[in-house]
């Protein structure tokens, strides 16, 4: 096992750099330029040049890429070209908001989604089944921002229960205006994600409840409760951990609908300021990041097989 | 003991679902005990050096913290801001300025004229009209620790204009130390004289901006003009809260979460004024001008007939009805100059003001054009431009032009339109922009510029307008400067520059407790308070 954590450790050496050569070349060759956002509407293109040429934009790619990776190697993402700030302190600006995000959508989605799922599947056929499933596809179908608006529009305008936007760190402002303000985007958040676990859910319990064993464990005359939560759900865990740790995965690099419509400094409005100012630095230093998350989470996913299913092996 | 901390989450889950609405409550409480007045400004702070950067963000931001030597009142006329008393020789050649009393740093130390020289010094190696001060200096030097004086090698009708320029870049006072940094390099050091300090450590980009009232400035005692007169901090706290999404700003304005909106769209206004505790209203006199400029150096747009007929082919209010809609936030207007303001005038300006597909035709026909495509820049990611390429290419293809509309994000506009590359290789022939009134107000906005090297994109190459503009510089009377203003419009429609698409209004919304709005073209968070 040691070894395996150890061997997969030293594989993601060579995936961040195919990453990082990858989002190098493909925002050196994509158009655009900072420069150019910089100088502003008054500069001239001589402007332009000289503030490109100040920035190292002008030297040759593989000038730049091998600067990068020197920096790199030193654990110096680089610095932002506009606001002049280190990208891994602008990274850890925005991590804790993302993170919470993340965290309570999780856990609140794990929490609703996993009973409905497993409702549905011991339910098979019936309304209720049926009823989890109407819900799931509608919250695939709904986009993000309808419900974000909905929800602001009735339990923030009308009722004036939570406030409309922003973020409050649990640590400097305290817990309950923490709740309040990530109640919103979690509930929002929260919806494609129940539908798409429970969905999940009820294919693999559904799966496992036809199986040998669990026959045997009704037979032997165990409660239906204890059926569903000993043998059932645990042996239909792995692909429910799957999809939860993917879900992390693209709640951390992908929410900048929800972080826009509630206004949250996360990591997701990070990237789309970057990307559209073109602020290099920015956006290389985030997808390394974001890959790194995808490879740790990746390795936990792997690991938690062999606890869940003792079958699995490393 | 699985059950009994299931239950315990549960019930403070519940219990801190109940408690939401009181800590919302508690929250505003608590903010209430400190003035604060907490605004969304019209972008993102990308950037803290007004000088390095042209963004009107940027300059705002310079305006909370910093000073300038002279300031422009409403009535565009510059005034002494940091200045106390100045006076020009008889020949206009030597002007002396002496400091006002008083001024300070953020960081205690005095404001003196050695400041003031490394200051104008960083702002001349930069700014348009800053260069052109400093091609007619020939020496500028602190004599004491209030004074300085310039010395020019001829007279110059702009010095007051010019560092008492209004928007970007504005000549803003800093601390030696820090203005002596490279002009094309940023300031790292944020201290500024001016009547708020900007919060380094509470600086999110992307998000949040936090100044704090800056105690021991010492305000001018004239009442408060655009951006002249006493500069008075009526808030412990501005804080510029970012949001990229118009309508969660609307709705934090509407909940109160928020104090004041700088720029909310103005298909958002209606909503806003809908809602009794909100004021929405015009708070910028001279509004923007759109422009569609072409690429003069390049077919079918190198010959100037053919500008010509492009422009009699634009209808002010077919742009400004696409691209901005309710008419209480647009006006025509056929002068290169804003309307309002004292350099107005209709010479020439029959060509933009006749709106005329088959006049446009003719004309085309006349110029002899020969079907070379015209490759027009559609910024996709904002709104009004978006629609100005689309009325343009409509227009133009009305007129028979072969019209070619290419899609792309501003970003990649910006790069492109520094090309001067033929078509193929990826050069272009036409984009949409637009200028604030106060950065068109004369002849020597780089907008007018007719000089191919050191001119704005679209590379206008006009001798005799360069003549007009010169000319501007040297005027000492209004009657003078009006006189040359015209000329350089006419020859500005003679030759066909740009396109001017007309003015337009953004307008601000407050909440009704929100006091001493201060009218002008840049927005200003002094004389503001919160009731």
């Amino acid at each position: 096992m040691l070894f395996y954590i150890f061997k997969r450790i030293l594989m993601t050496i060579p995936v961040m750099v195919i990453v990082a050569l990858f989002v190098f070349l493909m925002l050196r060759l994509s158009p655009g330029d900072p420069a150019a956002v910089i100088a502003g509407d008054y500069a001239t293109a001589e402007d332009v040049q000289r503030i490109r040429e100040q920035l190292g934009l002008s030297e040759p790619i593989v000038v730049q890429f091998t600067r990068w990776l020197g920096q790199l190697a030193q654990g110096d993402l680089g610095t932002s070209i506009f606001s002049n700030k280190p990208v891994s302190q602008l990274i850890a600006q925005r991590i804790e908001p993302t993170m919470f995000l993340a965290l309570t959508t999780i856990i609140f989605s794990v929490l609703v989604a996993v009973p409905l799922g497993t409702i549905a599947a011991y339910r098979a056929g019936s309304w209720i089944d049926r009823v989890v499933m109407l819900f799931s596809v509608g919250g695939f179908s709904v986009p993000v921002f309808v419900l974000g608006y909905v929800l602001i529009y009735v339990l923030s305008l009308k009722l004036r229960w939570l406030p409309v936007q922003g973020y409050k760190s649990p640590f400097t402002e305290g817990i309950g205006p923490f709740f309040a303000h990530i109640t919103l985007p979690t509930l929002t958040l929260s919806v494609i994600f129940i539908a798409l676990i429970a969905r999940m859910t009820r294919a693999s319990v559904i799966e496992v409840l036809e199986e040998d064993y669990v026959r045997t464990a009704r037979a032997k005359g165990q409660s239906e409760l204890k059926v569903l939560m000993r043998h059932a759900l645990r042996n239909a865990a792995v692909p429910i951990i799957t999809v939860i740790g993917i879900g992390i995965a693209l709640l951390i690099g992908g929410v900048v609908v929800t972080e826009s419509v509630y206004n949250i400094p996360g990591l997701g409005r990070l990237v789309l300021d970057a990307v559209l100012a073109r602020d290099y630095p920015i956006i290389q230093g985030l997808i390394l990041f974001f890959s790194f998350i995808y490879i740790v989470l990746n390795l936990l996913i792997d690991l938690s097989y062999s606890l869940l299913d003792p079958r699995i092996r490393y | 003991m699985f059950s009994q901390v299931g239950k315990i989450t549960r019930r403070a889950l519940l219990a801190a679902g109940f408690a939401m609405p009181l800590v919302a409550t508690a929250m505003a409480t608590t903010a209430s005990a400190e003035s604060v007045l907490r605004v969304v400004p019209h972008a993102d702070l990308k950037n803290l050096d007004p000088i390095w950067t042209t963004a009107y963000i940027s300059r705002n931001h310079g305006y909370m913290i910093y000073d300038t030597l002279f300031a422009m009142d409403e009535n565009f006329t510059p005034q002494p801001q940091m200045v106390d008393t100045w006076s020009t020789s008889e020949d206009g050649l030597v002007w002396t300025f002496v400091l006002r009393d008083g001024l300070k740093f953020h960081d205690g130390a005095p404001v003196t004229g050695e400041d003031v020289v490394a200051s104008l010094k960083r702002w001349g190696a930069r700014d348009g009209m800053g260069q052109q001060l400093f091609g007619v200096i020939e020496s500028l030097e602190a004599t004491d620790a209030k004074t300085v004086v310039m010395t020019l090698q001829k007279p110059y009708g702009l010095v007051l204009e010019s560092i008492g320029k209004i928007s970007s870049n504005v000549p803003f006072i800093m601390p030696k130390r820090i203005a002596e940094t490279d002009p094309f390099e940023q300031i790292t050091e944020y201290i500024g004289s001016g009547p708020f300090v900007f919060q380094a450590d509470q600086w999110v980009p992307g998000s949040t901006v936090v100044y704090t009232k800056f105690e021991d400035y010492v305000p001018r005692s004239e009442p408060v003009s655009a951006a002249a007169g006493g500069k008075v901090a009526k808030v412990d706290k501005v804080i510029w809260q970012y949001f990229p999404d118009a309508t969660t700003a609307m709705n934090a304005l509407m909940a109160g979460e928020v104090d004041f909106y700088e720029s909310p769209a103005p298909d958002l206004a209606p909503i806003l004024s809908s809602n009794p505790d909100i004021t929405v209203e015009v708070n910028d006199p001279l509004g923007s001008i759109g422009f569609a400029r072409f690429n003069h150096v390049l077919p079918p747009f190198d010959n100037a007939d053919i500008r010509r007929a492009a422009i009699m082919a634009m209808k002010q209010e077919d742009y400004l009805a696409a691209g901005i809609g309710d008419p209480q936030f647009w006006k025509t207007c056929y002068s290169v100059f804003p309307c309002g303001t004292p350099l107005q005038n209709d010479v020439g300006s029959d060509l933009m003001a006749t709106g005329d597909a088959e006049a446009a035709k003719a004309a085309l026909q006349a110029a002899g054009y020969d079907g070379t495509p015209v490759v027009i820049m559609q910024p996709t990611d904002i709104a009004v431009l978006s629609a100005f390429s689309l009325v343009t290419a409509e227009k133009l293809r009305d007129a028979g032009f072969n019209v070619k509309l290419e899609a792309m994000d501003w970003s990649t506009l910006t790069s492109r339109r520094a090309l001067r590359d033929p078509v193929g290789e990826g050069g272009w022939n036409m984009f949409h922009t637009w200028w604030i009134g106060a950065d068109v107000i004369d002849p020597m906005a780089i907008a007018f510029s007719g000089n191919p090297d050191k001119g704005w994109f679209g590379w206008a190459n006009d001798p005799a307008l360069e003549e007009a503009r010169a000319a501007f510089a040297t005027a000492s009377s209004l009657e003078e400067k009006k006189t040359i203003a015209a000329k350089v419009q006419e020859r500005l429609w003679a030759i066909g520059a740009s396109g001017q698409l007309g003015q337009f209004f953004t307008p601000v919304a407050y909440r009704n407790n929100v006091k001493g709005l201060i009218k002008s073209p840049v927005q200003f968070f002094w004389n503001m308070s919160v009731e």
